[in-house]
């Protein structure tokens, strides 16, 4: 493990990083309807500042050797109880770089495009606070030198999540949505503080170093409780199998919300925690295993999903659980993975976000509609965004040489020296992707018109084309730039160690196998999409679906008896159990006691006189209790 | 001793006296005089500004000569008196708080034009005389000579260093409390029975303690705490005396912080007194009890631990208890804070029981916030208003969020710290008390403090829903009076430590910690 110096120099300056926007955020969220003017410069331009640091802390860190390059900056004791001790510092490494960048980046180019996206909103002064206190929490997440801030930051990035999904209030969808976010988040949560428990409990220490240290000498029972409870914490955030259900129903929020937060950031905080948290991993083989089935389980399953969505947000929401399956995928691979996994991560940033600034852009031609069965053709009109929007799309699907390609190719050959059972889940899921992406481009931008009549689509203006067209710009580049002469992984080799992948299959063999696959979801999507006319109402409202050239309707059907029905049936039954048992037996408790404090009142009578008889009695139950323990 | 041997001898030298240590203790009682003076001499409409001066100047110098004295350890007074961490602490603990408390004793504006004591306590409720007073708009100050000596005896108390000494400070601390408590402008039956029964019980109590004393000068020969120790280490004398002597002592104690089942009095006081009068002893009154409390029970009692632990634990999870279940369904928002302040008795008494340096420090740190929150608290209370003065019932407090934000989030601040939610003083504090209670073995007192402080969440977050969640009922009357400066320092003050400590909790811990130990 590398040495972590004490910040100096312009490290020390690593606090900036989240101080600028918590100002921001402060200053929005404070100051009322006075900053509305210039509320949406002011936090275009904090994030600005701090990614103005975010860079000068990587060219400065690119000048040192890469066992001198993490740092920490003490910023106080936040309290010292004995044994019990919290600092507030903040760690940056070549791990947390990465992230810093991408949040900064890749948050900068969204709040710039949410200045036009937002335009004419009521309350823009207040999404851009709510949008700077994510990524002042977002950066201390990954910037915590403990597990206990890094929870600081965990919850602080739910808290906006949850503001943000809520963000419409007048709309009835969105407060439910923005609950369901909260109460699966909270189900997440609890691992995470069981994790931090048992740490304290075993180590005496929660701060990484502590923790990293002295993981490999404890009982593997102990790591693998810590492992299991890190990974149940991650598939709250990251919306895994079993938790994934609500990353569907947040697209409610605005859509710059569900790129930065719900694609490029946010959600990939659990790859981050498994990923820094890789010592425990290392020696936890059953919990890495947990993580491999969490992944394959979800990249299948979102890949699904996103085929029978119609809804383009939610379809692309679906290709975002199906993406960080495969980022979960790979930091379960262990040290032949987690690069390949940040990789992936830092690329899917840049195509994920594109693609939904890309669907923001349509909807915002198409009056906020987003119903893809009621696109189509609108490459005619909309060109930048056609062209962004396909990049994005033929790097997610993994075409050569764009950034899909580098980085998830990379995932599937090490998933298959791993074991070819998950490696060929893998490709499977490459496959769903081009099925699904390509579904979505062609529903969206190719084939004939079948808008409703009261559309007049429309390009989007330069502040919202400019973001989209740098994150098309780093969807083709990323890849190459992070895998040539093995740049990432010299980069993080210090943090997360690296080995490489060793298959029987040849890597170009795979690749071709690979290919193929995409190629034949490519080719089920023209022939499904392109070649038939598509209904303009969803079909699962035809009774009958027998025909195989509708075989995406097996998605829906899937969908439903797989998905909808036990969710439904499981809300129905969760809500009968809150209603009667959790809530029975909350009302239960507080009735009870509310009972029993009613009768003791009575006790309290006001007399005086009984007051000095209950001292009296006291005084003798004092003496006898003396006298008990004597005896 | 000198003094008594001396005397044998015919002599009787003067006492030696460290008047540099001593000289907090000397200036509030001189400046609790001189407003004696002022009352008798000034004419009326000057006495308002004198008194001002001469209180506040008083707690000032107090303060600065606090500072000055020095922090070598030392027993001062011919042994009567003991100069340590702990005792400096709470004195300028107790002055801190006496300066926010009594800001809010100047407050005339809330109620325009008058302060809240009644303008003559001698005039019968309702009479003639008392309207005439009150359109006159008379005010009386004798509050402030009376509530400097009290602070005068609240100095002595966790400084004593001899049971003598102690029961003098507790008389001296508590004489003038009952005065005061009378003293309400409005609901002035109330606040008289409420003085009634607080000297009644109190002078019970008092009773307790002094027969304890003689108990263990029986045992002991001597009410030194140090002599006391070095005979129960010893253990030559009869047990049934030190037994007896330690649990009366522990009775007149337990009543002063309002520990169960000594507590009764504390809501029916709290409600009837002026509330600033309750915000004054509420938070001044347990600081001194306690400093006393853990003193001789730590310096004088330390070496029969093993007899009075049990009692300790017993008393301490009685206390949680009992406050928290009654605190429940109290529907006056007075009442609910003063069964509050009991469960907080309660949760600070497993800082006593964990015996150690930790503990104390816990302690001690535990009454900072505890202190500022209350004094902030019953300060809003003041503010909510109806036509008959406080708005105290609960239903009153509907609503407030929406008309009134600033004061509603302020209250909150104060119930959340009262809590123990993160981010407020009470969590650190509840925290640090539980963790030194859990080091030396008390788990299932700690386990007990948890589940009653989750019971007490739902009493605190109730009003906070109250104030935000709950539509006011048709025809309320409710206002939130702006109040005066003075008010609204003291106030900001108590939300500025709360958030403060909150935040970073080290500052107040180490100044505690540095401060935990007892000279022997």
């Amino acid at each position: 493990m590398e040495t972590i110096a004490a910040a100096s120099g312009i490290t020390s300056l690593t606090w900036l990083l989240i101080a600028l926007p918590v100002a921001g955020a402060l200053i929005l969220l404070g100051s009322g309807r006075r900053t509305n003017a210039f509320g949406h410069l002011l936090g275009v331009a904090t994030i600005a500042g701090s990614f103005v640091v975010a860079v000068l802390l990587w060219l400065n860190m690119l000048g040192k050797s890469s066992d001198q390059r993490a740092t920490r900056d003490f910023l106080f004791t936040w309290m010292s109880l004995g044994r019990f001790k919290v600092d507030v510092a903040l760690q940056l490494d070549q791990l947390s770089m990465a992230f810093v960048l991408l949040i900064t980046g890749v948050g900068l180019l969204i709040h710039i495009y949410a200045v036009g996206y937002m335009h004419g909103d009521d309350g823009r002064r207040r999404f851009f606070g709510y949008l700077n206190l994510f990524v002042a929490s977002m950066l201390l997440l990954v910037l915590a030198d403990s597990f206990a801030l890094l929870y600081v930051g965990w919850e602080g990035v739910g808290l906006a999540s949850y503001l943000l999904i809520g963000y419409y209030q007048t709309r009835e969808s969105a407060g439910p949505a923005a609950k369901k976010a909260f109460v699966v988040n909270r189900v997440g949560d609890i691992g995470m503080s069981v994790a931090i428990m048992v740490m304290f409990a075993a180590f005496g220490t929660v701060t990484f170093q502590g923790v990293f240290a002295a993981a490999p000498s404890a009982s593997t029972g102990i790591v693998t409780a810590i492992g299991f409870a890190l990974l149940l914490a991650a598939c709250g955030k990251s919306a895994q199998f079993p938790l994934q259900s609500w990353l569907l129903d947040a697209m409610e929020g605005p859509t710059p919300v569900s790129a930065l937060i719900h694609a490029a950031t946010m959600v990939t905080a659990g790859v981050y925690l498994i990923a820094r948290s890789n010592p425990i991993f290392e020696v936890a083989p059953n919990a890495q295993m947990g993580v491999i089935v969490v992944g394959v389980i979800t990249l299948l399953a979102g890949g699904i999903i996103a085929s029978a969505k119609d809804d383009i947000k939610k379809a692309l929401a679906g290709s975002t659980m199906s993406a960080i399956g495969f980022m979960m995928l790979a930091v379960g691979l262990g040290k032949s993975g987690y690069v390949y996994a940040i990789a992936f991560l830092l690329a899917h940033g840049f195509f994920k976000a594109g693609l939904f600034l890309g669907a923001g852009s349509v909807m915002h031609g198409m009056n906020d509609q987003v119903n893809m069965r009621r696109f189509g053709a609108l490459r005619s009109v909309m060109a930048i965004t056609t062209l962004t929007f396909g990049l994005g799309y033929l790097a997610i699907i993994g075409i050569p040489p764009l950034a899909g390609y580098f980085t998830k190719d990379v995932i599937i050959e090490s998933a298959m020296a791993r074991n070819p059972i998950i490696g060929t889940a893998a490709v499977i899921g490459a496959g769903l992707t081009a099925f699904y992406m390509s579904r979505i481009f062609f529903m969206t931008f190719i084939g004939p018109k079948r808008w409703t009549q009261d559309v007049h689509p429309h390009e989007s203006p330069v502040v919202m084309t400019a973001p989209m067209v740098i994150l098309a710009i780093g969807s083709v580049a990323s890849g190459y730039l992070l895998m040539r002469n093995q740049t990432l992984q010299r980069w993080l080799e210090p943090v997360t160690g690296f080995t490489e992948p060793d298959g029987a299959l040849r890597p170009l063999v795979l690749t071709g196998i690979t290919l193929a696959v995409v190629a034949l979801g490519i080719i089920a999507a023209v022939v499904l999409f392109l070649r038939r006319p598509i209904p303009e109402t969803a079909p699962s409202k035809v009774s009958v679906l027998v025909s195989a050239a509708r075989r995406d309707l097996y998605g829906d059907a899937f969908n439903e008896a797989v998905f909808m029905r036990p969710g439904q049936w499981l809300t129905r039954s969760l809500v009968w159990v809150d209603n009667r048992v959790i809530d029975g037996a909350v009302n239960g408790v507080a009735a009870g006691l509310g009972g029993l404090s009613a009768r003791v009142r009575r006790t309290q009578t006001g007399y005086t006189r009984s007051y000095s008889l209950v001292m009296l009695s006291g005084a003798l139950l004092v003496i006898v209790l003396l006298w008990i323990v004597r005896l | 001793m000198s003094t008594v041997l001396a005397a044998t001898d015919g002599l009787f030298p003067a006492p030696v006296l460290e008047y540099k240590e001593l000289a907090p203790v000397l200036i509030v009682l001189g400046a609790a005089t001189l407003g004696v003076l002022i009352e008798a001499f000034l004419p009326r409409t000057l006495r308002f500004r004198a008194q001002l001066v001469v209180t506040f100047g008083g707690l000032g110098l107090a303060l600065a000569a606090l500072f000055l004295a020095g922090e070598q350890n030392s027993i001062l007074a011919e042994g009567a008196i003991a100069w340590d961490g702990p005792a400096r602490f709470l004195q300028g603990l107790i002055l801190v708080l006496a300066v926010v408390a009594f800001l809010l004793f100047t407050d005339r504006k809330i109620d325009p034009g008058r302060d809240a004591f009644a303008p003559r306590v001698s005039a019968v409720p309702g009479s003639p005389e008392e309207q005439v007073l009150t359109q006159k708009l008379i005010q009386q100050t004798e509050v402030y000579p009376l509530a400097l000596f009290s602070l005068s005896g609240m100095l002595l108390f966790p400084a004593s260093n001899d049971l003598l000494m102690m029961f003098v400070a507790l008389e001296v601390l508590s004489l003038p409390l009952y005065l005061l408590a009378g003293m309400a402008r409005r609901r002035r039956l109330l606040s008289q029975e409420a003085a009634l029964k607080y000297f009644l019980l109190g002078a019970y109590s008092s009773a307790f303690f002094l027969f304890g004393a003689a108990l263990i000068y029986g045992y002991a020969n001597s009410l030194r705490f140090s002599v006391i120790a070095a005979a129960t280490a010893s253990g030559t004398s009869s047990e049934a005396l030190l037994l007896a002597g330690i649990g009366l002592i522990a009775v007149g104690l337990l009543f002063k912080i309002g520990a169960a089942p000594f507590h009764e009095w504390t809501p029916d006081v709290y409600q009837g007194a002026p509330t600033v009068v309750t915000a004054f002893m509420a938070a001044t009154t347990k600081v001194a009890a306690f400093g006393a409390l853990v003193r001789i029970f730590y310096v004088a009692f330390g070496p029969v631990r093993d007899q009075w632990l049990p009692l300790m634990w017993v008393i301490s999870a009685l206390t949680m208890v009992v406050g928290v279940l009654f605190a429940l369904t109290q529907q006056e928002i007075k009442r609910m804070l003063a069964y509050s302040s009991i469960a907080h008795a309660g949760f600070l008494l497993t800082g006593v029981v964990a015996l150690s340096p930790k503990g104390v420090s816990a302690i001690l740190f535990y009454l900072v916030t505890y202190g500022f929150a209350t004094i902030g608290a019953f300060g809003v209370v003041m503010l909510v208003r109806d036509g008959a003065g406080e708005a105290s019932h609960l239903s009153a407090w509907a609503g407030l969020g929406k008309r009134s934000p600033g004061v509603a989030a302020l209250f909150s601040l104060f119930l959340l710290a009262m809590a123990g939610i993160p981010l407020t003083s009470g969590f650190p504090a509840k925290f640090a008390v539980f963790s030194a209670a859990s080091a030396s073995g008390a788990s299932w007192l700690v386990l007990i403090g948890v589940l009653t402080s989750a019971v007490a969440g739902f009493f605190y977050v109730r009003v906070i829903v109250l104030m935000f969640f709950t539509d006011p009922q048709p025809g309320q009357t409710t206002t939130v009076a702006i109040p005066s400066l003075a008010t609204a320092l003291a106030l900001a003050v108590c939300a500025g430590v709360t958030v403060v400590l909150g935040v970073f909790p080290q500052i107040g811990l180490e100044v505690a910690d540095r401060a935990s130990l007892f000279v022997r």
